[in-house]
């Protein structure tokens, strides 16, 4: 598989990764994927007290350009807040990260875990839900 | 001594030519260049004797007579000519039933699922969850009209070996045509075609240390077993493959099975010193899971799946060897090693096998570098895994309900 630089990158130097506390109120979670097709994202935000993502942490299961689409959304999303992070399109990762088209499915999951996170945190806070 | 990388751990993919092999076959491309089948003059009869001369060797290796040894291009081209040819030849007597196993190579899949488009019916049979065949399923599976069985004698992912002598006895006993795929087993395994119940055997040269493009198929001759040329043309080989016969390759061939019969039990001892040693090292990380019988296998192959790694991102972590993976998603498809998955093996961990293939220049320093850098990619890897976090947690990954995609 001939993979872009910027993925061998961030494959070989992943970026946040780690868990933050599931419990902590200012934490959202997202977990997409399953072990059976091949790949599994957990993404993971921190907004702070204005509603900013302050941190990003991730855990994938999945072959380089999955790890690697989910390790640059964690980057992408610190001093974004809820809804502009949920504006992040998985044709913007895959353009960044030159992905072949057998591997667009891993940034539609990074896009997916994106959604999925931000829900989590929204679902936690309701005085963010009208802003879905 | 120094060590290069990549390390080559992948000999059952293919070997690379032994040296001894290469230098005797330079010779037949620029000098003894002549036609094998030239019977006018002095070129065509060295090359004719040289043919024959590395006949001699293929059939000193596997204890038959030389006259039951047919050049093909590879063993590809054995198992097609063996089994469409046997399939065709027979059908008419006997019936169009064939019975093979799941977990054979393509090169015996495919021609047997071409027979089934022609009108053959075909039975895949599952091996048990250590690869090998259960005897008693094997007979379950006959029927009048079975026609032909092909069983391979070493599996080419988990290594293991057949019992070839009993499956054979019970195809002698019924009447059955037997063809083994060896392409695997030469050099690795004793092969004695005086004793074995094999009625037909397909060899390859580039498995063993020869050149790639040149095989063998063994036809018995007692009983004389016929088979329907799939290559018309010159009518070379007693009518069953025609074609020009490649003198170099042959002449490499037939070396490459002279030095196999010579050094096959010294280089077995060393290879499976070898092999326990990367074993010992790898099942020291957790959660891994061998592939096969770990007993009735070559020592020559190591197959091991990494739980909570995914396949792909696997196979990046460690270029720095070169092994196979269960895993073919590097291709467009997610699709994982079929032989696994008739081993029973999950979607997952057949995702994230490796083949470890060690051969005749593998160093003890090469399976030492490869023991430590396993340990450090898949500690690696499981830290950036969800799954293997989940595990630690003690969460059953098989009661999540994930959200497939």
């Amino acid at each position: 598989m001939a993979y872009s630089d910027k993925v061998i990158d961030h494959y070989e130097n992943p970026r946040n990764v780690g868990s933050l506390d599931k419990s902590d109120p200012n934490v959202g979670t997202g977990m997409v994927g399953a072990p059976a097709c091949g790949d599994v994202m957990k993404l993971q935000i921190k907004v702070n007290d204005s509603g900013i993502i302050e941190d990003a942490k991730f855990k994938t299961y999945g072959c380089g350009s999955a790890i690697a689409s989910s390790s640059l959304v964690t980057e992408w999303l610190k001093g974004k807040t809820l809804d502009q992070a949920a504006e992040i399109k998985n044709s913007a990762i895959a353009e960044e990260l030159a992905l072949p088209p057998v591997k667009i499915h891993c940034s539609v999951l990074a896009e997916d875990a994106i959604k999925a996170a931000v829900a989590d945190l929204k679902a936690k806070q309701p005085m963010n839900k009208e802003t879905v | 001594m120094s060590l290069t990388t990549p390390i080559y751990l992948d000999y059952s993919a293919t070997t690379p030519v032994d040296p001894r092999v290469a230098e005797k076959m330079i010779p037949y491309l620029t000098k003894i260049f002549g036609n094998p089948a030239s019977r006018s003059h002095s070129f065509g009869w060295a090359a004719e004797k040289a043919v024959e001369e590395a006949r001699e060797e293929v059939a000193r290796l596997v204890n038959a007579d030389s006259r039951e040894i047919v050049w093909t291009s590879g063993a590809t081209e054995s198992n097609n000519l063996a089994i469409k040819g046997a399939a065709h030849f027979y059908s008419g007597t006997k019936g169009k039933h064939i019975i093979t196993v799941a977990t054979e190579h393509k090169a015996v899949i495919d021609p047997v699922r071409e027979l089934e488009r022609e009108g053959f019916e075909a039975t895949f049979l599952n091996p048990e969850p250590n690869g090998l065949i259960d005897i008693e399923k094997f007979k379950a599976a006959i029927r009048p009209d079975t026609v032909l069985a092909s069983v391979m004698f070493v599996n080419n992912e988990i290594g293991v070996i057949q019992d070839i002598e009993a499956i054979g006895n019970i195809c002698r006993e019924n009447n059955i045509i037997f063809h083994v795929d060896a392409a695997q087993a030469t050099g690795k395994v004793e092969i004695d075609l005086e004793k074995l119940p094999v009625d037909l055997m397909s060899f390859s040269a580039h498995k063993t240390y020869g050149p790639k493009g040149i095989g063998a198929l063994y036809v018995r001759r007692k009983p004389r077993i016929r088979i329907e040329a799939q290559m018309h043309g010159g009518g070379h080989e007693r009518g069953m493959r025609s074609g020009t016969l490649p003198t170099h390759q042959i002449v490499g061939m037939g070396e490459a099975f002279r030095i196999a019969r010579e050094e096959m039990k010294q280089e077995n001892e060393r290879i499976l010193r070898l092999r326990n040693r990367l074993l010992q090292g790898l099942v020291s990380i957790d959660e891994v899971y061998v592939n096969g019988d770990i007993e009735k296998r070559v020592p020559h192959n190591l197959n091991i799946s990494f739980n909570f790694v995914e396949g792909e991102s696997l196979i990046m972590a460690v270029k720095d060897i070169a092994v196979s993976s269960g895993s073919a998603c590097t291709s467009a498809s997610l699709e994982p090693s079929y032989v696994l998955r008739a081993l029973g093996r999950s979607d997952e961990l057949a995702h994230s096998s490796i083949r470890f293939s060690i051969g005749r220049f593998t160093t003890e320093e090469e399976i030492d570098y490869t023991v430590s850098l396993m340990k450090n990619k898949i500690g690696k890897l499981r830290e950036l895994s969800p799954l293997w976090e989940m595990h630690l947690d003690g969460v059953d990954l098989s009661k999540v309900e994930w959200a497939a995609h």
